[in-house]
């Protein structure tokens, strides 16, 4: 099998010339049209993606696209459009329509785009683009997904099924552009393996699981084999999985999900939360909000970071912002508009896709990580719960409460013993960053937020 | 039934001619294959939004393109393009025609027309005094929420809607177009009291229907009232227990329990590889007597109804659980022909730009004969859920959750305290055969649903009457 895998990027490089020169002309246009400000972003993405199950190619699916959103104001008044339509004509619907829209909107003291000096972009190669990604002929795309499922089946006779071996690469090319005369773009590649097998014995219920790896360069993606190993012993370890006594215990959150309850620090200091007065911490700048061990950062400038970018939706330069530090909550995230209604400076956080007004990114957000390794934090519990896998959404930001569904393993005497399932864990997010009561070493970034290994005490755990 | 191209709308809108569309179909089988499609798509949309009682912004936004897809035995092969021009639809189409190694094969020249069901309205496109129509719906609600108790600090309002035109043409000759319209109003209000701090209610509804539906029941002021109401409740809530106990569902919008404790384990992909924990066990024992559940397409006007499916086929009213036996699986094109079983048009994706799979519709419990009082009053220690926030589920152990967002504690058969959020947890193959009583309120959500599976989000309804569960695990953090 062959195929024109080369042709994209190729076509990619030469449409970004073209969406520059669209981005800058839709501001011009929105500005002829009466706009006193405007600002237009433009995204160009490839995506390649295939599943092989059972040893057999399941779905192969290649494509492009292309599309343009504009924001224009009318003194305090906002609105925008967008389109997948780039000829001339439909540029122009794009941008009468969003001044036509403009005036249905209300007068907002705060609305705009940032000054000109808050304007910028981060110099240097921030290291977020290979174009290796998409360098691999569609037979050895193929064959990444075929041996990471094959190192999974392969591992244990207990694995009988599976849900396939992936591969997928993208890249993604966006442009910005304002009526101060900012026009800024770059480009951003990924690709990830993954497998996920199904482990089965007599007389108890299949199980599930999966590992995956991914990186902005195949130089950095785990090899197909590691992925799949790793998978199946995740998979095979939940066999026989059962639920315990309702208790409150210790309980371990593998470094895998403990990036989800720092991703609710990340929600909960979000500036739309904050001037709404929709998190719990509302009001706690300069206040303890976790114990003193807690260091959480948000630095939108590492390099290859899933987070950095040279500048923000807005046009602001990335940058690091320490938000939490010894326990004490430092900073908020904020974008222009929720800095001015704070009365704040903008962190250059803003986030946006095609439509509608930014809101809140993080840059490479996480707490900081500690000396511990996993084994040291479980050998000092007796009896508690290894989260490796949440199920479900069970988090209210405005109080704090926190229920979610669990899987894992029950620790006794220091060591992990038997798989859990059907169970939840509950608490208050406002306690349970006092209580981490251990930080592992083992801060791994998969996604723009990460958080090593945690132990927090004092959750509830409902079982039987 | 033969068509007349001219009047349908892609071949006005972008000069399609039937040739073409034989052209790029022979280009997708150049490589062999059982069979592609092509998936036109055009998605005009329209949203509105209150924060702070000042409309902060509109937005509006057009998306089209064309997927392209080629079955080959168990294998698919996909490709999509948003440029419509020739050229690109042809390169779109041998993209898709790699997944087949084979001689090349030809397309059925002509096209026939499927029989299909006429659900809801079709808008006119917007027009600028139905955008000022929009702006005064979400300024009712604004209103409405914070005249229901001074209490009520912040109110955030949207409006959304959308009209999506599909157009779907296979190999085999079949042709199916409609255009389908989706609206959907939501309040989110944050109540405040010195003593017991802030809490938040939700509210929202629409379904694939025309502005004219916000000026009847389904008012701004339904709505507002209904999330500023949660709110308040839960200024007072406690602390939720933790444990095995008795659980009473309302009607309506807790039918999330069937979505994901049966539903997603009931789609055909998952059964044909025997990958879902309810492989194997048709004919079987999966609910009480008691429990008689559909998954719905054809009723008029619901969030989850399609005249057709994403790939053509007219949907339908399929029995899933019939007095507790498991009866039939939710299947598309790829599942129905391998599998062998019928194909009950529930092939849909989210966009042009996604590979269709089976997916739930409106999915319901059929109503019982008890009364929900009744209900209430045979639970001694237990609680009663109202209202959940979202669901999830692991289809093969079966385990599933879904988070109660208001809740009440049952004592002695009497409705108590209101309890915090909790998530409930069970498992998806025994938790129906725990339910004892059904109520004869059947209720369907008021439009609120999106479900997803594999990064696709497509718009659902949930129904169920009163249930009473006679064990499930609530996920508090009391005792």
């Amino acid at each position: 099998m062959t195929v024109s895998a080369q042709e994209r990027p190729g076509a990619a490089q030469t449409a970004s010339t073209d969406l520059k020169e669209i981005a800058a002309d839709v501001v011009r246009r929105a500005m002829q049209g009466g706009a006193s400000a405007a600002e237009a972003v433009a995204m160009d993405g490839s995506e390649f993606s295939t599943v092989v199950r059972l040893g057999e190619v399941e779905t192969l699916k290649e494509s492009g696209s292309k599309a343009i959103g504009v924001r224009v104001f009318f003194g305090q008044r906002a609105a925008s459009t967008y389109s997948s339509d780039l000829t001339s004509e439909g540029v122009q619907q794009l941008v009468d329509s969003a001044l036509a829209l403009a005036k249905v909107t209300s007068e907002d003291p705060f609305a705009g785009i940032p000054e000109p000096a808050q304007l910028g972009k981060l110099e240097g190669d921030l290291d977020l683009y290979h174009n290796d990604v998409y360098s691999l002929s569609t037979a050895d795309r193929i064959d990444y997904a075929r041996r990471a499922e094959k190192a999974a089946l392969d591992a244990d006779p207990r694995i009988i099924n599976s849900e396939g071996g992936t591969f997928d690469a993208a890249i993604g090319y966006k442009v910005l552009a304002n009526s101060h005369g900012f026009v800024g773009d770059y480009q951003r590649s990924y690709c990830s393996v993954s497998a996920v097998p199904i482990a089965q014995v007599e007389g108890s219920s299949m199980q599930r699981d999966y590992w995956y790896s991914v990186a902005m360069t195949l130089k950095k993606l785990e090899s197909p084999e590691e992925v799949g190993k790793i998978a199946a012993q995740r998979t095979v370890r939940r066999i026989g999985a059962r639920k315990v006594k309702t208790a409150k215990v210790p309980i371990v959150f593998e470094y895998t999900v403990a990036g989800s309850l720092v991703g609710h620090i990340f929600e909960a200091v979000n500036g739309d939360s904050i001037y709404r007065g929709a998190s719990f911490l509302t009001g706690k700048l300069n206040q303890k909000i976790a114990g003193d061990n807690i260091n959480v950062v948000d630095d939108g400038t590492m390099r290859g970071g899933f987070g950095t970018s040279p500048f923000d939706s807005e046009g602001v330069p990335s940058r690091k912002t320490i938000v939490v530090e010894n326990g004490v909550l430092k900073s908020y995230l904020l974008n222009t508009y929720t800095a001015k209604k704070l009365g704040l400076q903008t962190t250059g956080n803003a986030s946006r896709g095609l439509a509608g007004t930014p809101g809140i990114g993080p840059g490479n957000f996480f707490l900081q990580p500690g000396t511990k390794s996993l084994q040291e934090i479980i050998g000092d519990i007796k009896e508690g719960l290894f989260v490796t896998e949440f199920l479900g959404f069970g988090v209210n930001l405005v109080t704090g409460d926190f229920s979610r569904g669990a899987s894992g393993l029950w620790i006794e005497n220091g060591e992990l013993t038997y798989p859990v399932e059907e169970i939840t864990v509950a608490g208050n997010l406002k306690d349970m960053f006092f209580n981490i009561a251990e930080i592992g070493n083992d801060l791994e970034f998969r996604s723009s937020i990460a958080s090593p290994t945690l132990r927090i005490d004092g959750m509830t755990v409902a079982g039987e | 039934m033969s068509v007349t191209m001219d009047k349908k709308f892609f071949f006005d809108r972008y000069g399609l001619a039937q040739a073409d569309v034989e052209r790029y179909l022979s280009a997708a089988l150049s490589a062999g294959g059982d069979f592609a499609d092509l998936y036109f798509e055009y998605q005009t949309s329209t949203s509105v939004s209150l924060d702070e009682s000042m409309v902060k912004s509109a937005t509006q936004g057009i998306s089209a393109g064309c997927g392209v897809r080629v079955l080959s035995g168990e294998r698919t092969g996909y490709a999509y393009t948003d440029d419509l021009s020739p050229e690109r639809l042809l390169h779109a189409a041998r993209t898709a025609a790699l997944i087949a190694s084979g001689p090349a094969k030809q397309p059925v020249v002509g096209l026939t027309n499927k029989p299909a069901h006429n659900l809801y309205p079709v808008p006119l496109p917007s027009v600028e005094a139905e955008v000022l129509a929009k702006v005064d719906l979400v300024q009712r609600a604004d209103k409405a929420a914070r005249a229901y108790d001074p209490r009520i600090h912040e109110v955030r309002v949207s409006y959304a809607d959308e009209l999506r035109h599909i157009l779907v043409i296979g190999s085999d000759g079949s042709f199916a177009e409609d255009a389908q319209p989706m609206a959907r109003m939501s309040v989110f209000c944050i109540a405040k009291d010195e003593i017991a701090g802030s809490a938040r209610g939700t509210a929202g509804g629409g379904g694939r229907v025309a502005l004219e539906y916000f000026q009847g029941d389904a008012s701004p002021e339904h709505f507002a009232k209904e999330a500023a109401r949660q709110a308040i409740i839960q200024l007072d809530a406690r602390e939720a227990p933790a444990g095995e106990m008795e659980v009473v569902l309302g009607p309506g919008w807790p039918g999330i329990l069937l979505h994901e404790a049966i539903g997603h384990g009931l789609e055909a992909d998952f059964n044909r590889k025997k990958t879902s924990a309810f492989s194997g066990m048709l004919g079987r024992r999966v609910a009480s007597d008691k429990c008689t559940v559909v998954d719905n397409g054809t009723m008029p006007g619901r969030r989850g109804s399609l005249n057709v499916d994403d790939e053509g086929n007219p949907t339908e009213n399929t029995i899933l659980i019939e007095n507790g036996i498991l009866k039939g699986y939710l299947s598309d094109k790829l599942s129905s022909r391998l599998m062998g079983i019928p194909n009950t048009g529930n092939g849909r994706r989210e966009s042009y730009q996604h590979i269709p799979m089976p997916r739930m519709t409106n999915t319901y419990m059929l109503a019982g004969q008890d009364s929900p009082e009744d209900i209430i009053k045979s639970v001694k220690y237990g609680i009663y859920a109202a209202n959940f926030g979202g669901g999830q589920v692991d289809i093969t152990n079966g385990k599933f959750v879904f988070s109660a967002s208001e809740a009440y504690l049952i004592e002695n058969g009497i409705i108590t305290s209101p309890l915090k959020n909790a998530t409930l947890i069970g498992n998806g193959p025994d938790v129906l055969t725990k339910v004892s009583m059904v109520g004869s309120d059947l209720q369907l959500d008021e439009g609120v649903g999106t479900c997803g599976k594999d990064g696709q989000s497509v718009p659902v309804g949930v129904g169920i009457p009163t249930l009473k569960v006679d064990r499930l695990t609530v996920g508090g953090t009391g005792g």
